[in-house]
């Protein structure tokens, strides 16, 4: 599903280097923990398998595909059509109702659009509801009046619409309460496995780590980590 | 459609933002379209006054003062014509039609014009149309008075209804002739020119109504009744400038001629067409600055739209990356701002319409009753169109200034989401 071999970044020509991983490689279906401390490169990592930054050096391959060999707007599409984002500060779009702030994706990509089913607003719905959200009874609020939990369980179902191949989750947790954390992990494990999705989740809190099939901590890959 | 969508609802979001730019935008197109509809219509208004006359004379002035005073009822005449002048050459042969000019009274503010029942016949305006009546008829009595559409209009005015005719162009009041009251003969129908804000009366009538006044005040211990003055001879000495039809144009220069170098006294005689073309020259150097300025108006209300949508750029890093995320390329990221651009700039057409419109009604009357302008309420013009369709281009245009910073950013900002 998803191989990194020999990659290398640095923000600019004279900075030090980011990342430095020799290689990485997740199975189709695979839920990867990776945890390491702020400012270790989790996020970086994430942009590099989106494909939003290019590397120094090396591959990122995802579903065969050479996303480092991609150009920008090919890129943009691959990233669209595959790949579900969530990320810790929920960003929601704020002055999009909630049904169509889940359905972004769909806006964008004709493939996640297509995946959605033939009604994409049924398949919001049903994602929100499995989250826990009626549609019905918050349309009226508007997504920024929602609760953090609520918010976050937004970003995730908006991360599933279109059943995307990967979903990339940037510590998504953080800013949520130990039960609603947990309630959240659940339910994103559960469309995850439904979408027949790869799941690769950074965080800072290993805690969350038993929860996850496989997990590994960024520093021990990351040869440009100070421990690595 | 989908960056359309999102631009209205981003827009929507922002709405207080977003009405001021769409506010300061219709103000500057509504001050564009004014200053164009009064230019097109103040052009039409004075090409479609007069039409099929040859001659225009009057006192020697100048040729445009000379248009002004007599066809426009815009100024005053510095001095007359006597009447034996102008019976000299009315009778000079080429000659087919002359109407006299009689000016210096008003009614309520609007001009009192004497003159005699050929103006009923030889008269013409638009393309050489016939002055007709919406009721009554021609002035038949000394005291009858034929009124144009829009002082009837004004004044509520209908046939056999009395009018008194104040001397001087000022407020009704102390200079009145209200010994002498006219008669509501007849309403002209509506011209769209001077004619429909002027009273018509006969030569008799202004001659009859001045039989007891000397220098602007009646004369003390003489008062002339109305019916003592139709028993008087109501020749005038001197009329204010008269109009001439030609059996054949071919005779236009040599006429003219014979009048400028008319020993009796002096006069002069202008050709309209020429004396038109005097005033668009004088106009058009009015015209290319105030169009200049509603050029830069406009440009400001388009600026003010840049510099706002530059100034919620930092705040908005956040909405790109999200939308980055989700699969926008950054040409969408360009593509919503400049859709932004071109919403607001359609927004602010569509208020600077209203406006446009609202002032007019509102102005309209005034407008017409100070300076002798119909401003029609018609639609857009295809050159006010045009105007309206290059704002829209300028309006997307201008958007790509903050399009292509937001462009840059997304591109730098990736899908890191900043606030």
């Amino acid at each position: 599903m998803i191989r990194l071999a020999e990659l290398r970044f640095r923000w600019r020509a004279r900075d030090p280097l980011v990342l430095d991983i020799e290689e990485l490689a997740v199975a189709r279906g695979e839920k990867l923990f990776v945890k390491g401390p702020s400012g270790g490169g989790k996020t970086t990592l994430l942009n590099l398998l989106g494909g939003v930054v290019a590397p120094e050096a090396g591959t990122v391959e995802i579903l065969g595909t050479e996303v480092t060999g991609l150009r920008g707007a090919a890129r943009d599409a691959f990233r669209a059509d595959h790949i579900g984002f969530v990320f810790q500060s929920f960003n929601l779009v704020p002055y999009l109702p909630l049904v169509d702030n889940v359905l972004l994706p769909c806006r964008f990509s004709a493939r996640r659009r297509e995946r959605a089913g033939d009604r994409p607003e049924d398949e919001a719905r049903r994602l929100l509801a499995h989250m826990g959200l009626d549609a019905g009874r918050l349309s009226g609020r508007g997504v920024v009046h929602l609760s953090q939990g609520e918010q976050q369980r937004v970003a995730a179902a908006r991360a599933l619409i279109g059943a995307p191949d990967l979903v990339v989750a940037d510590e998504p947790t953080s800013a949520l309460d130990s039960d609603v954390r947990e309630a959240f992990l659940s339910l994103l494990f559960e469309e995850v496995d439904k979408a027949g999705a790869t799941l690769v989740f950074v965080s800072h809190d290993a805690r969350l780590e038993p929860a996850f099939g496989r997990s590994l901590a960024l520093a021990d890959i990351n040869r440009a980590s100070p421990g690595g | 459609m989908p960056i359309l969508a999102l631009a209205l609802r981003s827009l929507a979001n922002r709405r207080a933002t977003a009405g001021l730019v769409v506010f300061a935008i219709g103000l500057s197109v509504a001050l564009v379209l004014g200053v164009e509809r009064v230019r097109t219509e103040a052009r039409a208004s004075f090409a479609n006054t007069v039409s099929g006359t040859d001659l225009i004379v009057g006192a020697r002035s100048g040729a445009l003062p000379l248009l002004l005073y007599s066809v426009f009822r815009i100024g005053n005449a510095t001095n007359n014509i006597s009447w034996k002048s102008y019976r000299a050459i009315a009778r000079a042969p080429g000659i087919a039609w002359t109407i006299p000019f009689s000016l210096g009274d008003s009614h309520r503010g609007f001009r009192v014009l004497g003159t005699d029942s050929g103006y009923f016949e030889h008269y013409r305006y638009g393309r050489k149309t016939r002055l007709s009546f919406a009721a009554g008829a021609p002035f038949d009595d000394v005291f009858d008075a034929v009124l144009g559409a829009e002082v009837a209009e004004a004044l509520g005015y209908r046939p056999d209804d009395p009018i008194v005719v104040s001397h001087g162009l000022g407020a009704a009041g102390i200079s009145d002739h209200a010994d002498k009251p006219f008669r509501v003969a007849g309403i002209l129908a509506r011209t769209g020119t001077p004619v429909d804000r002027t009273v018509h009366v006969s030569l008799a009538g202004i001659e009859a109504i001045h039989v007891d006044w000397r220098h602007g005040a009646p004369l003390p211990g003489l008062a002339v009744d109305a019916d003592s003055v139709r028993e008087m001879d109501l020749t005038p000495k001197a009329i204010t400038a008269f109009l001439v039809g030609l059996e054949s144009r071919l005779a236009v220069f040599r006429l003219q001629r014979r009048i400028n170098e008319y020993r009796s006294e002096p006069l002069l005689a202008i050709l309209p067409g020429v004396a038109l073309q005097e005033l668009w020259d004088l106009m058009g150097t009015a015209e290319a600055a105030l169009s200049a300025i509603s050029v830069f108006v406009v440009a400001t209300g388009l600026l003010c739209m840049v510099a706002t949508m530059l100034a919620s750029l930092g705040e908005r890093r956040r909405e790109m990356a999200i939308l980055r995320s989700v699969g926008a390329r950054p040409g969408h990221v360009f593509g919503l701002l400049v859709a932004e651009a071109t919403a607001l700039t359609i927004a602010g057409i569509a208020v600077g319409l209203g406006v446009f419109y609202a002032a007019l009604a509102l102005s309209r009357p005034v407008v017409s009753s100070a300076y002798g302008l119909y401003l029609a309420a018609a639609p857009p013009s295809e050159r006010e169109l045009l105007f309206l369709a290059l704002v829209v281009v300028a309006g997307a245009l201008s958007g790509t200034v903050p399009a292509w910073r937001a462009y840059a950013q997304s591109v730098a900002d990736g899908m890191t989401a900043r606030t």
